[in-house]
């Protein structure tokens, strides 16, 4: 498929120039805040002399042009440096705080898709009926609470009152897989809570869109089930929009989970962002950040693809 | 413990803390039953920490520790050669003995000979000298390099005894050697290996990841007797304060730091819970650039300290959890403290009268303000505000980010909010935020009598004479300085009643001056 290799090599290289543009944007960002690291280490023990000394240790007296060049020429060859503040290679600290952000988006995709996408089809099957409104109703209600206050109330209910799990999702390499389960469970379930709605929502909108069309009467005209209407006929046809929310929604479920690890404790890629924002630590910042943007590249690029395949009017070039 | 400071609590418009923390333990009930139990130590059992502070940029360089975290680790894992015992005074450590010239200015520190590291060499002078001389010269980072400026030479005798010369003589010198910093590493080539897990303390590193956790299990043959009695600690960063009172809550963790003094009463619902809180050095600032007018008349900082109504700042800021200030930085727990001094209080008539002194009719200043200075320090600064209305001062409260505000605001603005987490001796303080040559001198004050008596003072090994000198130093800066402190804070923790406390803690710092990883122990 020719014009689809061209699509994605065309947006792969768009992404490229992307991330370089987030970059530099990052690190004027971080010029911009007022202290460096060396104060924001020192913080009120600070005397200019150790400043100095700090500074010059990690090169900080360097222009900034130059520094950020050098950070880009390392970068481009797959070396994101040492972080400043602890001076442990970066790849080494993002590597298990990594695992830990992917399991949990992991953790809460598995559930949240399926259950959306399936409590979607079943609100188009019975529209308007009571399980149509109170799914409704029970979704938007839970994304209209800010994440925190949705996590605090299972905290107060499934832990402080029932005892059920730990208020703290605390993983480390020693936990096995079940206990790790187990434990980021409220984690996960907040997340959950928090991305259903909009997938559950888009995808019965989608399908009810598609009910409107004169093939699906046809379907039905031929006695075929309403089950199967939907399954078969409406909902390949409603893909492309539907692919694009989970896209979105995955996308978030790994960036924007900073709220619910710090509520939990959960040690994952949104902490490490907070505090290398919060020492001034660069090339962390940029590890991190470069990886996010890298995520909402990368999966909006495939949301693209899938719904060109999904839909074969898309496949050939007029 | 908990009998005592909160029996010390015990002020009639404390009477809601007091009803809880009873409800919440065996605090007073039980007291004399608690007080037989914390006299035996036990040992065995893991204690799990929920820790504020904490962050992914944290290195075990001792150069770089910048917050509890890593304090604590420090003094779990490393040594120091002098530590400050429950009465405030300095004893040794690793050191067994030290001495000192009749003028103080050469100091001799004789190691123990049965310390050991834990792969099981011996500290020596050598170990030592390497490790105080990081954090000194010009190329050193470390936050404690100001205090070691006054060494002119260290040097070894033999493999049990180090000198230090100093520039002048100091009194108080070993109480340095307190410090977090300052802990003992092993020696490599003249200087040591800053990220070395090696170390002298109770407990050796099992797992540490930066900014999450660190677990630590008791060394079999630690040296020092009667100390390090859990047999796992595991220190956790948790950053939320709703997040760390829920674990305390649910067992999750044995102690926390910190708790939200605003929800602190649901932890008392919780009979297994008991709160902790011990009169520290900590205290907030409101410091005055004396360089800078208004401020430069010693009027109208008498006005302004007169016109700040520092017993609604500890009831409504802190909560109650605190005490008033007196415009001086010793803490009533600090030898040396001048009982005898007139509190200055909340008196809008006397602040008119020092203003018209200084020939203004009214007085219009502005305070800068971040919570970052301390918690509750925006609301502390309006509520100067409104009763410096009351003596005709029109005080302008300006909120500043919390992000560079000890780069941006501290020390360049006159007129500000900070704190100081306090020294152990009046010396030390004095030193680190009074002199006229500290760094550190947020208020630009030099009084040439405060000077001299602090030249006097360090080098003079006579008590009585001691007394009288830092009593009169106190005496300047309440009534000449250009400090405004309203309150001392009280450091706040709670825990399970299951984790014990000896009778009586160092208050200079929370958590028993950050040595309780070592010194407390499970029933």
């Amino acid at each position: 498929m020719p014009p689809l290799m061209k699509l994605i090599s065309s947006r792969l290289a768009l992404g490229a120039v992307t991330l370089l543009a987030v970059s530099a944007l990052m690190f004027v960002g971080i010029e911009l805040l007022p202290g460096d690291l060396a104060q924001q280490i020192l913080g009120q023990s600070a005397t200019p002399e150790t400043l100095a000394a700090f500074r010059a240790e990690l090169g900080l007296d360097q222009p900034a042009h130059l520094r950020y060049l050098d950070w880009l020429a390392a970068a481009a060859q797959g070396d994101f440096g040492t972080s400043m503040a602890s001076q442990r290679a970066v790849a080494d600290l993002l590597s298990t705080r990594l695992t830990n952000t992917m399991f949990l988006a992991c953790y809460a995709a598995v559930i949240a898709v399926p259950v959306a996408i399936l409590l979607g089809l079943l609100s188009a099957l019975w529209r308007n009926s009571l399980f149509d409104r109170s799914v409704n109703v029970g979704a938007l209600g839970a994304i209209s609470m800010p994440e925190f206050f949705v996590a605090y109330l299972l905290v107060l209910f499934l832990s402080i009152r029932m005892g059920w799990f730990p208020t703290l999702a605390r993983i480390d390499e020693a936990s096995s897989f079940g206990d790790a389960l187990y434990r980021s469970f409220l984690p996960a379930l907040t997340l959950i809570l928090v991305v259903i709605a909009h997938m559950m929502r888009m995808t019965r909108a989608a399908i009810i869109n598609v009910l409107a069309a004169p093939y699906i009467e046809m379907a039905r005209l031929k006695g075929v089930p309403r089950w199967r209407v939907i399954v078969l006929h409406a909902l390949p046809n409603a893909l492309a929009p539907i692919i694009n929310v989970v896209a979105l929604n995955l996308a978030y479920l790994i960036v924007g989970v900073v709220v619910v690890e710090v509520v939990f404790s959960y040690p994952g890629l949104g902490q490490l962002l907070v505090d290398a924002v919060a020492s001034r630590d660069f090339p962390v910042v940029q590890a991190v950040g470069l990886f996010f943007a890298g995520t909402y590249i990368t999966l909006n690029v495939l949301a693209d693809i899938l719904s060109i395949l999904s839909n074969p009017r898309l496949r050939h070039a007029r | 413990m908990m009998l005592k400071t909160t029996t010390a609590l015990a002020a009639p418009t404390r009477r809601g803390f007091l009803a809880g923390a009873a409800a919440g333990g065996m605090a007073l009930g039980l007291g004399l039953n608690t007080r037989a139990h914390a006299a035996v130590p036990k040992k065995g059992g893991t204690l799990r920490v929920g820790y504020t502070q904490g962050s992914t940029s944290d290195s075990l360089d001792p150069a770089t520790y910048a917050n509890d975290f890593m304090f604590a680790t420090s003094y779990a894992v490393f040594s120091t050669l002098v530590e400050i015992a429950p009465d405030g005074s300095a004893q040794p450590d690793l050191a067994e003995s030290y001495e000192a010239t009749p003028d103080a200015r050469v100091w001799t520190f004789r190691l123990r000979d049965d310390a050991t590291f834990s792969d099981g060499k011996t500290v020596t002078a050598v170990d030592v000298i390497s490790s105080i001389r990081h954090h000194m010269g010009p190329d050193s980072k470390s936050g404690v390099k100001p205090l070691l400026a006054q060494i002119k030479d260290i040097r070894a005798d033999g493999d049990n005894v180090v000198i230090f010369e100093l520039e002048d003589g100091n009194a108080d010198f070993p109480f340095i050697f307190n410090d977090y910093h300052l802990t003992i590493r092993q020696d490599k080539d003249g200087s040591i290996d800053p990220e070395s897990r090696i170390g002298t303390g109770g407990y050796v590193i099992e797992a540490f990841e930066p900014g999450v956790r660190i677990e630590l299990k008791r060394r079999d043959d630690y040296w020092k007797a009667g100390r390090a009695h859990f047999d796992k600690v595991v220190l956790l960063k948790v950053g939320d304060p709703a997040a760390r009172m829920n674990a305390l809550m649910t067992g999750e963790v044995d102690l926390i730091d910190r708790p939200d003094l605003k929800t602190i009463h649901l932890l008392k619902r919780n009979r297994n819970i008991k709160i902790h809180t011990q009169n520290g050095t900590l205290h907030y600032t409101m410091p005055m650039q004396v360089t800078a007018a208004p401020f430069d008349d010693v009027n109208v900082r008498l006005a302004l300290k007169h016109a700040i109504d520092r017993e609604a700042i500890v009831q409504k800021v802190l909560k109650g959890f605190g005490t008033v200030g007196n415009d001086h930085p010793i803490a009533s727990s600090m030898p040396y403290y001048n009982a005898e001094l007139e509190q200055h209080a909340y008196d809008p008539d006397k602040a008119k009268h020092y203003l018209s002194k200084s020939g203004l009719s009214s007085l219009d200043v502005t305070l800068h303000t971040a919570d970052a200075a301390f918690n509750g320090a925006v609301d502390a600064s309006v509520l100067f505000s409104e009763a410096a209305k009351g003596a005709g001062i029109n005080l302008k409260v300006s909120r500043e980010p919390d992000d560079g505000y000890w780069a941006n605001v501290w020390l360049q603005k006159p007129f500000c909010c900070s704190y100081w987490g306090g020294r152990p001796t009046p010396d030390l303080m004095f030193s680190a935020g009074y002199a006229a040559t500290a760094d550190w001198n947020d208020t630009s004050w030099k009084n040439e009598r405060f000077n001299q008596l602090l030249a006097e003072g360090r080098s003079q090994l006579d008590q009585g004479l001691r007394a009288e000198i830092y009593g009169e130093m106190q005496q300047l800066c309440q009534t000449d300085g250009g400090a405004l402190i309203p309150a001392f804070g009280q450091y706040v923790s709670a825990m399970s009643t299951k984790v014990q406390t000896p009778e009586r803690v160092s208050e200079m710092w929370d958590l028993d001056s950050i040595r309780f990883i070592e010194r407390w122990w499970m029933a």
